[in-house]
């Protein structure tokens, strides 16, 4: 079989620059064959490689007392949580995949991150996904849209959760929490993050390198098939419509096969039979050998005949750039090659002694002996081009002009918002999800945060994901600060003390300078957030290119964010607990109305000057909550974020399954009363204390200098909130209507 | 009094039922599917998950791993055998309950805490409930909608083989309350001898009060004061 010859046109449709590809032949000191140039393409992809954006990564702080594994180092970052177990967590992105089939791009990206998980020794114990959507409703949608939209939207909606499901429910890993928003810029181009932590003892932690020259290189999981070419390629590149075309670029997932080899490996690593570890992701076999050897500071060498496939005739460019699912690479200390027999003979999965560790440095590929590709491993995994791109600031919104603004019946618009899927109860959605398996969710979904008991460690775990995008699209910079701030406050909330981030980046391409503006904003905000919350980052994924040909995405840099909960007492939740609790309003009253959901769901309005974040009195919000919360004083805490201070204290009144009403009267404001309802003003927690213990909360927060208001009290078969003199009831049932069966009466019409 | 927990590949809530036995003090191992004996155990359990991928048929394939040949002619001789979820499917695959389970009626996998009635107390699984009882136990599966043919259903009600139905927070038996479209509600069923019990809910997730119910306790604790390792309250 002939391979195509190397002409300017083949180099471009890899996305080689001519630039990049002089880079190539300087590494390799000729030109490269067509498996070379397909290896280079993937490997160069920023997928693989970060080159529009590692030089922005870097202002990340990495570092810290916890950090047992930093980022970028490997697979996942890990993290101490005490008496000698640590956790691995990660998100990662499967947005292009999902975009053109929505159930195996999203069930191949919950594959993708449990297998980072497990590749570092890890037991994964629980997944989050945080996803993003065009409108699902004419309701919910900008004036003329298409129905034919919003058909797509929903059936995208529909598949992808339908993916995570079947993934994440049958390999037996519960997802326990999340976040989904709904708005235009996601048209053509949803956003799927998946979440995943597992826990392992300090000493377990598997490293992807491939250590100890002459150890053999195994190949272990599920056969490599023409599936998901290039992916990584793929993700690197705009959506179009063609992009249908590239259905062939998205992976087939197959959960089975993955607790098969997540059980083996475990079983695996336990013993002493592993030098180094690499799950095939993107860029498959490619990108394991060439950064295992480069971790390694060794070369490998395999031959792609004793690769096991699922299709005959595969050509060495197809096998080496194959992102087939639920491969690992496993370097064997040499002597116990029979140890890793036996094992994947009890799991009935194929493996393969498929090469061995070499000490020049090189990847080395052959096919029965013959030398199909050879390309020096650290040059290829690590020296890929670096590019600083323009940036060109977009103007920062004005503030916004009260008087432009009718005000809306506060009636109508609470109701309105609560239905409006972004912020509506996402049951329809978690209750397709298996969240209880593993007997670890001690807080089920729909609270602040998810809250896990790790059984092993004896160790509670919070966890969220968190980003307001449409902040981020006004300012991304003060958005990125939010996102940070949210995601510590939902933790406090729960009675957890943060301790680290994973970010999900999510941007358009990258050649447009607005779109790196964006991101640049984006991650400085972030780092300034990790910063203040003494949370350092350990690691994430960044995908841009997010664009279809309406335009960029808003620019979505998600957090993920893992707390420790020192004392299964700590335990809060978002509802009300009792009639006749006294309900505090922690922080200010707030009054910023620009960014909302107000003005974008009441008014559709996308615009105004994004609420500020004040990190110390945020900090100093949070620590008051918490320390309340340690002293058993709280009853339930629930953050005001979407829809302010009305939309919070209407969720209280009903997440917990049973309704509670409230009695609040705010006084006189001095504000509009939308102002007042619905503005997103930061660092504000509603919490409920027994009456008996009003007072003394009260002063507790006065002597901290947090400054707090008793707003009412819990109980009564409505919420009444009275304010400026005007009082406002709305029955716990048109509540919960509005509320819960919002999104499945869209979905199941 | 030894118990097993069967492993089967795709099995995957094998480690819970096992804490769940343990925190009673059970004696209890894991028995790899390929296993091909279970004589030394007084209970059998099969636990939840998606053998074999659920491939082809909800316990479809996992009805002819080594062990179940075992696990049938057990169950002939009397012994305890316990299917949840997953293991509920094998058991009708296996023949060793009657009828099947099908897609639920939303098409749709179904996550959450729900009632379910206890229908019998006279029988070795709920022994130490009362009929009436209400269990707030999940529910987690895509496929629990319980079908039988019409002879079948008699003789399940004529026998009082129903365990288990789904309900209302009040005990109603409603077409409200009814997740997945099971003929009459049913959750649970045992054989003609009661020695075999199978059911969808998980009790093996409602054991610690930190996951919200402990109503599942019932059906272990009924299962070991028959075996006589637990004393009647």
């Amino acid at each position: 079989m002939t391979e195509p010859a190397i002409t300017p046109e083949l180099i471009a449709k890899h996305g080689i620059t001519p630039d990049e590809y002089g880079r190539i032949q300087s590494i390799l000191g000729r030109d490269p064959n067509f498996t070379e140039l397909g290896i280079f393409s993937v490997m160069w992809s920023e997928h693989c490689s970060y080159k529009n954006s590692k030089r922005e990564l870097r202002k990340f702080p990495t570092t810290g007392p916890g950090v047992l594994v930093k980022a970028g180092e490997e697979n996942a970052g890990v993290i101490d949580i005490g008496d000698g177990w640590a956790v691995a967590f990660k998100m990662e992105s499967h947005n292009h995949p999902s975009a053109v089939e929505p159930f195996q791009g999203a069930a191949t990206g919950v594959g993708g991150i449990i297998r980072d998980i497990f590749t570092m020794g890890a037991r994964p114990v629980f997944s989050l996904n945080s996803l993003r959507f065009g409108p699902i409703s004419e309701k919910a949608a900008a004036a003329n849209t298409e129905p034919a939209t919003l058909a797509t939207n929903r059936r995208l909606f529909a598949g992808v959760v339908s993916g995570i499901a079947h993934y994440g429910n049958c390999i037996g890993i519960p997802t326990i929490g999340g976040e989904v928003y709904f708005d235009e810029s996601y048209n053509g181009n949803p956003l799927v993050n998946v979440f995943c932590l597992g826990v392992l003892k300090h000493e377990q932690i598997a490293r992807g390198a491939a250590k100890g020259i002459g150890n053999p290189v195994f190949y272990v999981g599920a056969e490599t098939g023409r599936d998901g070419l290039a992916g990584a390629a793929f993700a690197s590149r705009d959506l179009t419509e063609e992009s249908k075309e590239d259905r062939p670029a998205v992976q087939v997932g197959d959960p089975f096969r993955e607790k098969l080899l997540l059980e083996a490996c475990l079983e695996l690593l336990a013993t002493d039979a592993v030098a180094g570890i690499q799950d095939m992701g993107a860029a498959g076999l490619t990108c394991s050998t060439c950064e295992t050897a480069s971790r390694g500071g060794t070369g490998v060498e395999i031959d792609l005949a004793k690769v096991p496939k699922r299709e005959t005739g595969m050509t060495p460019y197809e096998i080496m750039l194959s992102e087939s699912q639920e491969r690992m690479l496993i370097i064997v200390k040499k002597g116990h090659e029979q140890t890793v027999c036996d094992i994947f003979e009890k799991w009935d999965l194929p493996y393969a002694e498929v090469g061995e560790v070499k000490d020049d440095g090189m990847m080395r590929v052959l096919n029965e002996g013959r030398l199909v590709a050879e390309i020096p491993a650290s040059k290829l995994a690590d020296d890929a081009p670096l590019y600083e791109r323009e940036a060109k600031a977009r103007p920062l919104p004005a503030e916004l002009d009260l008087a432009t603004l009718p005000e809306a019946d506060v009636h109508r618009s609470l109701l309105d918002l609560l239905a409006y899927p972004s912020i509506a109860s996402k049951n329809w959605v978690y209750r397709q999800y298996d969240h209880m398996v593993r007997s670890g969710t001690v807080v089920l979904p729909g609270s602040d945060a998810a809250v896990f008991l790790i059984r092993e460690a004896n160790k509670i775990v919070a966890a969220t994901s968190d980003c307001n995008a449409l902040y981020c699209s006004l300012d991304p910079r003060e958005g990125a600060r939010i996102a940070i701030a949210e995601a510590a406050r939902n933790l406090a909330c729960s009675g957890a003390v943060p301790l680290a981030v994973t970010d999900n980046l999510n941007f358009g391409n990258p050649h447009n300078q607005e779109n790196f503006w964006q991101l640049r904003e984006s991650v400085e905000g972030l780092a300034e957030g990790c910063r203040a919350f003494n949370t350092p980052v350990t690691g994430g994924n960044v995908s841009l290119y997010n664009q279809s040909p309406a335009g960029a995405i808003d620019p979505t840099p998600t957090v993920g964010m893992v707390g420790l909960i020192a004392d299964e007492k700590h335990v809060t939740t978002s509802h009300f607990k009792s009639a006749g609790d006294v309900i505090l309003l922690v922080g200010e009253l707030g009054d910023e109305l620009g960014a909302s959901h107000y003005l974008k769901v009441v008014h559709g309005r996308k615009e105004g000057r994004v609420p500020r974040m004040d990190f110390g009195r945020e900090l100093a919000v949070q620590e008051a909550v918490r320390a309340l919360i340690s002293s058993r004083l709280v009853r339930s805490a629930h953050d005001c974020s979407e829809g302010g201070l009305a939309v919070a204290l209407a969720e209280s009144c009903q997440s917990g399954g049973s309704l509670l009403g409230a009695q609040v009267d705010l006084g006189q404001t001095g504000l509009r009363l939308d102002q007042a309802l619905f503005n997103e003003s930061q660092s504000r927690i509603v919490v409920s204390v027994t009456a008996q213990n009003a007072s003394a909360v009260q002063a507790l927060l006065e002597w901290r200098g947090v400054s707090a208001r008793r707003v009412g009290t819990v109980g009564g078969e409505q919420l009444v909130i009275r304010c400026n003199g005007a009082e406002t009831a709305w029955s716990l049932t048109e509540l919960h209507g509005a509320w819960y069966d919002s999104i499945a009466k869209v979905m199941e019409a | 009094m030894k118990a097993a927990v069967i492993r089967f590949p795709g099995s995957n809530c094998d480690q819970d039922c096992m804490l769940a036995l343990r925190e009673f003090g059970v004696d209890a191992e894991y028995v790899w599917h390929k296993e091909t004996s279970v004589a030394a155990y007084d209970l059998i359990v099969l636990p939840g998950g998606f053998s074999y991928g659920d491939y082809l048929r909800c316990g479809a394939i996992a009805r002819f791993s080594p062990v179940m040949r075992s696990v049938v002619e057990e169950a002939a001789k009397g012994k305890f055998v316990l299917g949840i979820c997953n293991g509920f499917q094998i058991l009708c695959e296996a023949h060793l309950l009657p009828g099947a389970l099908v897609r639920n009626r939303s098409l749709h996998f179904r996550c959450e805490h729900l009632f379910t009635r206890v229908e019998n107390f006279t029988n070795p699984w709920l022994n130490t409930a009362v009929t009436g009882q209400l269990l707030n136990i999940p529910i987690a599966h895509g496929e629990g909608s319980y079908l039988a043919d019409p002879e079948t259903l008699i003789q399940l009600n004529r026998n009082r083989q129903i365990l288990l139905r789904y309900c209302d927070s009040h005990g109603a038996v409603t077409h409200a309350a009814n997740p997945n479209g099971s003929l009459e509600n049913i959750a649970g069923i045992c054989n003609a001898r009661f020695n075999v019990f199978g059911l969808m809910p998980h009790p093996e997730r409602a054991c610690d009060p930190r996951l919200g119910s402990v109503d599942g306790r019932v059906i272990f604790e009924s299962i070991l004061t028959r075996l006589g390792v637990r004393k009647a309250a």
